[in-house]
């Protein structure tokens, strides 16, 4: 039904937005689950604004995808300081605006797996993706990508669309930097052990808790959720030989946001402990600065992957519509 | 039932003054002018936006392209002869026990569907027919192996289903209930028995009523894409609103986007416009009706297979309603309903499925007693505001809320109004959507009341404000209340609008519950998934109070 055409539709484009203070003000945009109550939000603006003696205001739309279309509509009148939340596969996307300017900030202190180089965006957190299982189910859940595309059919995996979201379109860039030019077969392989492929990452995971999978597409850190929240160690992630494909989450400053003395301030926050601490158990990523806590003891339960897998900004971004239509046409098959 | 095309009788064009005539058509231009700026001003902003970039629109015309229409339009068709054929003899099961015991509750259950968001309505289903649902090891045993679950067409088949033939079955049994009472007492005294009660009596007024209800749901269904996706499968389900919502989301291409919804919007009208061939014009009965109660006389056999025949659609219908039900109860409620996130998008929920419903209604008595004010004026063709004030609002159904989400923002994007736009836009668009519906509910009883009292009206000098209150209020509650009630649940269950400019001004309980299963809280969608149901059960409760007949 169309009129519930929902989370997947959700915000392309999020209109938002309170009045302004009277004292100085930072605009920043980010995704909805990130201004959540639950979500890294609200106490990072809390912290900041006590630091600051500011107002952090968060425009939230829908996600990564929709923030970079928002900003594309809005061009250099953009309200928005920082944008915070795009992927490092929109990166070269989001350069080619020419929205964004260098951060104005040492980004020294910033750790994440294979390094950083880029000057115009800044990490603040990572995961890798992962399958997650039920060990409740599935007994000898696939130790590599070849062992998931070979294995028993009956055995099935919910994936998402790589046409509409953005763990999906992690799978296809993970297949194929272990496939390469392979990648259409794996695919025709794997569709045997695909039991459905939803629209965004909350319908395939609750289809996955439900029951109707033993296997989903979602990050390694997914299992601490339900460690900490739910105390219990039923879901894992399966460590694959082949290495896994990251996700790191990237913050840049805008045309707009350089004229804004407190954007360089709010991005050597964020790459800080008061930001950092709240990351891991509210976004379940893993935090890219440093931190004064100590991590949960669940996230040092999490499979650490023996290779990181990632390919460049600028390749995804010259082959991604082609990569999709090549699992496009093998899964459709 | 109203002749579509034709006016019903010669005599019909009887004095009236002109003034009264012009106030109704007035109010179904400004009616059509809403509409037109709304679904208009959004196809603007994009094409204002996209004519600077045409290749992704010229390229869009591909074999991908020929392949999800083809789909598209398949599964769309098979849904809604699925739903709607079952759907007619369940809605004449109805119409002839009126004394059916839980008719009532029946009736709201099937009013509920249109309120859960799709992912709930899926979980629903597969809870019971999934690989891992109730009935997977009584289906194992039968099928020999294990069960597949229902993913595939079959699956969404099943859902479309679920959510269609409810709707249908209510509209159609709206449509009987125009039927005199008269009818039923000459049938009665003719001797007829239920086969030539059903062609003679009951069946002219369902067919004249077919194509609009099946336009309908073909409409809800050729736009599907939550089910589709998550229910089809894989990709090789894939519908045109899919391709829609890609174009616009995730590459940004707005031309491309336009093309396809106009692509959607012409093979829409193809169908309906063939759908049309398969209704009648029904004359109304204009003579005021005589007897008071239906006189039906049902044999055993009869009542045996109409008793059956509810109890099937019940169990359809009910099933995944109580598996997401029985799922909610498990969620920590208590904590849920203390929370204050929960109160205020309750709140909202119910203040915007309101707000909608009145302006919805609204709308569509304009366009009603436009259409019928214009059918009464014309010679012989419908002119062009009629057809549209007819059929041709209710394409407003296959125009995505993305598209006009996104158009509205481009044409809004460096004016201040912006940040007050949100909730309005949730609001009107809601309504808009929700119009085709209420129009479904309200057109018939509108038509035949009109039929029935014009004449006595002119002759009494009845006009007006003392009109509607004597003469139409009393006939035109029962589908008023109707009308409202689904445009009310379809506002409830929303999310293509409020996601659009949900974020923080805006939330809403749908889209509250779809955070929470975006961020690992199941248990707490769950049971935001009952909230719902319960609310909506809620306000179709009081809904129907208001529109309940006083006893004659």
């Amino acid at each position: 039904m169309r009129i519930k055409l929902l989370p997947m539709i959700a915000l392309s484009l999020g209109l938002v937005a309170v009045p302004a203070a009277a004292q100085e003000k930072l605009t920043v945009y980010t995704y909805d689950s990130f201004t959540a109550e639950w979500g890294p939000g609200p106490q990072v603006e809390k912290a900041f604004e006590a630091e600051c003696g500011c107002d952090l205001q968060f425009v939230a739309v829908a996600d990564g995808v929709a923030l970079l279309n928002r900003l594309k509509l809005e061009g250099a009148s953009t309200k928005a300081d920082i944008v915070l939340g795009l992927d490092t596969n929109l990166t070269a996307e989001a350069k080619a605006t020419g929205l964004f300017v260098p951060p104005g900030v040492d980004t020294g202190s910033v750790k994440v797996p294979g390094g950083w180089s880029d000057d115009t965006f800044v990490p603040y957190d990572y995961a890798h993706f992962a399958v997650i299982y039920d060990s409740e189910k599935l007994k000898n859940p696939p130790k590599s990508l070849h062992e998931l595309v070979d294995g028993d059919p009956d055995e099935k995996i919910v994936l998402q669309d790589p046409r509409t979201s953005t763990p999906g379109l992690g799978l296809v860039l993970w297949v194929k930097a272990v496939y390469g030019d392979k990648a259409p077969e794996a695919w025709a392989k794997l569709k045997k052990r695909v039991l459905t492929v939803t629209p965004g990452w909350s319908e395939a995971y609750g289809l996955f808790t439900k029951g109707e999978a033993p296997m989903v597409l979602s990050y390694t850190t997914s299992p601490a959720y339900h460690m900490v929240a739910e105390n219990t160690e039923r879901y894992k992630a399966a460590a694959f030989e082949e290495g896994h494909y990251l996700q790191i989450e990237v913050a840049g400053v805008t045309t707009t946001g350089a004229k804004n003395p407190l954007s360089a301030k709010f991005m050597a926050f964020m790459t800080g402990p008061a930001f950092q601490d709240v990351i891991p158990e509210t976004n379940w990523m893993f935090p890219a600065g440093k931190t004064d806590k100590p991590l949960n003891p669940a996230f040092g339960k999490l499979i650490v992957p023996s290779k990181t897998l990632v390919l460049s900004a600028d390749e995804v971004a010259a082959n991604r519509k082609n990569w999709v239509d090549e699992w496009l046409a093998a899964m459709s098959r | 039932m109203a002749g579509r095309d034709e006016p019903v009788r010669g005599t019909s064009r009887h004095p009236t003054s002109a003034r009264g005539w012009d106030g109704r058509i007035l109010a179904g231009i400004l009616a059509l002018a809403a509409i037109a700026i709304l679904v208009g001003g959004a196809f603007a902003g994009l094409v204002i936006e996209g004519i600077r970039d045409l290749s992704g629109a010229i390229a869009a015309f591909d074999a991908y392209l020929g392949r999800i229409v083809r789909f598209t339009l398949w599964q769309a068709a098979l849904s809604t002869a699925l739903s709607i054929v079952p759907a007619i003899f369940v809605a004449r099961a109805l119409s002839r026990h009126p004394e059916f015991p839980g008719r009532a509750i029946i009736l709201r259950l099937f009013a509920l569907p249109l309120a859960l968001p799709a992912i709930v309505a899926a979980l629903g289903i597969l809870a019971l027919l999934g690989r891992a649902g109730y009935l997977a090891s009584p289906l194992s045993a039968v099928s020999g192996g294990t069960w597949p679950g229902i993913y595939g067409l079959s699956g969404i088949l099943v859902a479309h289903v679920f959510f269609n033939l409810p709707l249908a079955t209510r509209f159609f049994l709206e449509a009987l209930d125009t039927l005199p009472a008269d009818q039923w007492r000459l049938a009665s005294q003719l001797g007829m028995g239920p086969a030539a009660s059903f062609r003679l009596v009951e069946w002219p007024t369902l067919r004249a009523a077919l194509p609009a209800i099946a336009g309908l749901v073909f409409m809800l269904c050729i736009t599907s894409f939550t089910i589709v996706l998550t229910l089809g499968g894989g990709p090789a389900a894939t519908t045109l609103e899919v391709a829609i919502y890609q174009a616009l989301r995730f590459d940004f291409d707005p031309a491309r986007a336009v093309t396809f919804t106009l692509l959607q919007i012409v093979l829409t009208a193809l169908v309906m416009f063939t759908l049309t061939r398969l209704g009648a014009n029904a004359a109304i009965d204009s003579s005021l009706p005589v007897a008071q109660r239906k006189f039906v006389a049902i044999g055993t056999g009869e009542a045996v297979l109409n008793a059956a025949l509810i109890a099937l659609a019940l169990i359809f219908v009910a099933g995944p309603i109580v598996a997401t039900a029985a799922a909610g109860l498990e969620a920590d409620l208590s904590r849920l309903a203390a929370d204050p996130a929960v109160h205020q998008a309750t709140l909202t929920s119910i203040v915007l499925a309101v707000l909608s419903a009145l302006l919805s209604v609204a709308i569509a008595l304009s366009l009603a007693a436009a259409r019928q004010a214009l059918a009464k004026r014309r010679a012989k063709r419908a002119g062009f505001v009629e057809t549209l004030a007819g059929t041709g609002a209710g394409f407003v159904l296959v125009v995505p809320p993305i598209v006009i989400g996104a158009g509205w923002f481009v044409l809004l994007r460096h004016s201040d109004f912006l940040f007050a736009a949100a909730p309005i836009m949730v609001a009107t668009v809601n309504a808009v959507m929700a119009m085709p519906f209420a129009i479904r509910a309200i057109r018939p009883a509108y038509d035949t009341a009109a039929e029935r009292n014009d004449r006595l009206c002119a002759q009494l000098g009845l006009a007006g404000w003392n009109r509607a209150a004597l003469i139409d209020w009393p006939v035109l509650r029962r589908p008023i209340a109707t009308g409202f009630a689904f445009a009310m649940a379809l506002s409830l269950g929303d999310l293509g609008v409020i996601a659009l400019f949900g974020s923080d001004s805006v939330q809403t309980l749908p889209y509250l519950l779809l955070a929470r299963l975006g961020s690992y809280r199941t248990d707490d969608a769950a049971g935001l998934a009952l909230l719902l149901g319960l609310l909506c059960l809620a306000l179709m409760f009081v809904a129907d109070r208001f529109g309940k007949e006083k006893p004659a």
